[in-house]
């Protein structure tokens, strides 16, 4: 920083300019060291996903680049790179270029209201909540203009189904949060964590455990992955929307996938699961620093969507819609419905808190 | 205040700019050779029968319809649930009867088979 504030300073710059670097140029390091060992952690997903699915079914997953595979995803990332970018004849090009980089987008940007520890967070602002639900939100629009713009058919069916399907779990999910909102009292996700400081017995998990499920499978549709991945279903319509893409282009929504994989695990830990809190407030427990506790919880939840998709069969595409609109949001209504009437007119609101 | 929202501004522009830039990187070092089988759409190994911008499920438009109205009820939920401690007993009411008329127009919608997929 004082290279910067000194470089400024020596070229002359007007006070207001050199403030202006100072901020620009200390918010751009903040933003690179979350950046950077996020790309590796999505990286290491896809390495993750390949091996501990290679291991459940008996296999033994990538293991000749590298010591037993541990160069995989660069080898792979180098390779989609000197990949031909094909454009089809058909597609609006402008839209096709446009769309992947529409899903990283959104994908990267939520993490700056992230908290990482107590004061460990790129932006505190009290709209955190929404901001976030906004940008997941945007996401569904590289998948709508993905489809679109490819004038494929298995594309267009990919984007039309995805976009259905996305629009409905996030109703359940915008519900489920109505509750962890109703607990908190608050929109920050740094004071939402602080609500749950304390034992493992404070965490929102336990009051809040209808939405903590619906929340998390509404994740698991909204990054459409096994047992919701009909948006690809590799068996049906090869890809969806991106069967047209290949190269750079098709890195990018792979990468904003696995990196909305995370995000949806971090938010799930931050809400539910209390953060960057330990689980029990003794020694030995709390030596351990908060960020590990936090990246510890992340990476459990990032486990369940790999052995989700291991496991599961998909599902049909009605029982999809069905399970959105008949079984989620009633849940999630009847359990807002529970805490307001339990908070206002009985006296075991503090349950709830 | 508004200045805690200049890094999230910034955070989005390098978001995007991640994203051109590895597009941009795909493009310039990867070899181009296109020819026009290539090019067209891909469709189990046959010429494409019509264009792909045809007549689709109206179900998925009511499924948009119903998602901008239920959106918009969770916007109103979100200050509600917010404020809840200082809007009181007159504030869950007015809610709940609130949330009672839009759980009226779910059942209708149920009823009516608006949620059927067959």
């Amino acid at each position: 920083m004082d290279i910067i504030d000194g470089l400024t300073a020596w070229i002359g710059l007007p006070e207001w300019l050199q403030s202006w670097v100072h901020t620009g140029s200390s918010t751009l390091i903040l933003i690179v060291t979350i950046t950077v060992p996020l790309m590796l952690a999505v990286a290491y997903l896809t390495f993750a996903e390949r091996k501990l699915i290679g291991y459940m079914q008996a296999r033994i997953g990538p293991n000749r680049v590298g010591p037993r595979g541990w160069l995989q995803p660069i080898a792979d990332a180098v390779k989609l790179m000197f990949k031909e970018i094909i454009l089809p004849t058909n597609a609006n090009k402008f839209l096709f270029i446009i769309a992947p980089i529409l899903s990283i987008g959104p994908a990267l940007a939520a993490w700056a209201v992230i908290p990482f520890d107590d004061g460990l967070v790129l932006a505190n602002v009290d709209a955190s909540l929404l901001y976030i639900l906004a940008l997941t939100s945007v996401g569904v629009y590289g998948v709508i203009i993905a489809g679109w713009a490819s004038n494929s058919k298995y594309a267009f069916l990919g984007a039309m189904r995805s976009a259905a399907q996305i629009v409905s779990y996030e109703i359940a999910m915008g519900f489920a949060l109505v509750g962890v909102l109703m607990a908190a009292g608050s929109l920050n996700l740094h004071d939402i964590v602080t609500a749950q400081s304390g034992n493992f017995t404070d965490w929102y998990i336990w009051p809040l455990f209808p939405l903590f499920l619906v929340y998390f499978i509404s994740g698991v549709a909204e990054t459409n992955r096994a047992p919701f991945d009909v948006a690809e279903g590799e068996s049906e319509i090869v890809a969806g929307f991106h069967v047209e893409y290949s190269g750079m282009t098709f890195a990018v929504f792979f990468l904003a996938e696995y990196a909305n994989i995370i995000l949806i695990s971090t938010l799930t830990a931050i809400m539910f699961l209390g953060g960057w809190h330990p689980i029990w407030d003794v020694a030995p427990f709390n030596w351990i620093p908060n960020i590990v506790w936090l990246l510890g919880k992340i990476a459990f939840f990032a486990f369940f969507f790999l052995w989700f998709r291991a496991t599961f069969p998909r599902y049909r595409y009605d029982q999809i819609m069905r399970l959105g609109w008949k079984i989620l949001i009633p849940v999630t209504l009847v359990w807002i419905i529970v805490m307001g009437s339990a908070m206002f007119l009985t006296p075991y609101g503090d349950f709830f808190h | 205040m508004l200045e805690n929202y200049l890094p999230i501004l910034i955070f989005i522009i390098v978001g995007v700019l991640v994203g051109v830039v590895m597009v941009a990187m795909g493009a310039m070092m990867a070899p181009n050779r296109p020819d026009s089988e290539k090019l067209s759409p891909y469709e189990c190994g046959f010429e494409s029968f019509e264009d792909t911008r045809m007549k689709f499920d109206v179900r998925y438009y009511l499924v948009a319809i119903l998602f901008i109205i239920f959106d918009l009820e969770i916007a109103f939920l979100f200050p509600w649930a917010v404020a809840l401690e200082e809007i009181g007993m007159f504030g869950f009411l007015a809610m709940m009867l609130f949330l009672g008329i839009l759980i009226i127009g779910f059942v209708y919608e149920w009823k009516k088979g608006a949620l059927e997929w067959e």
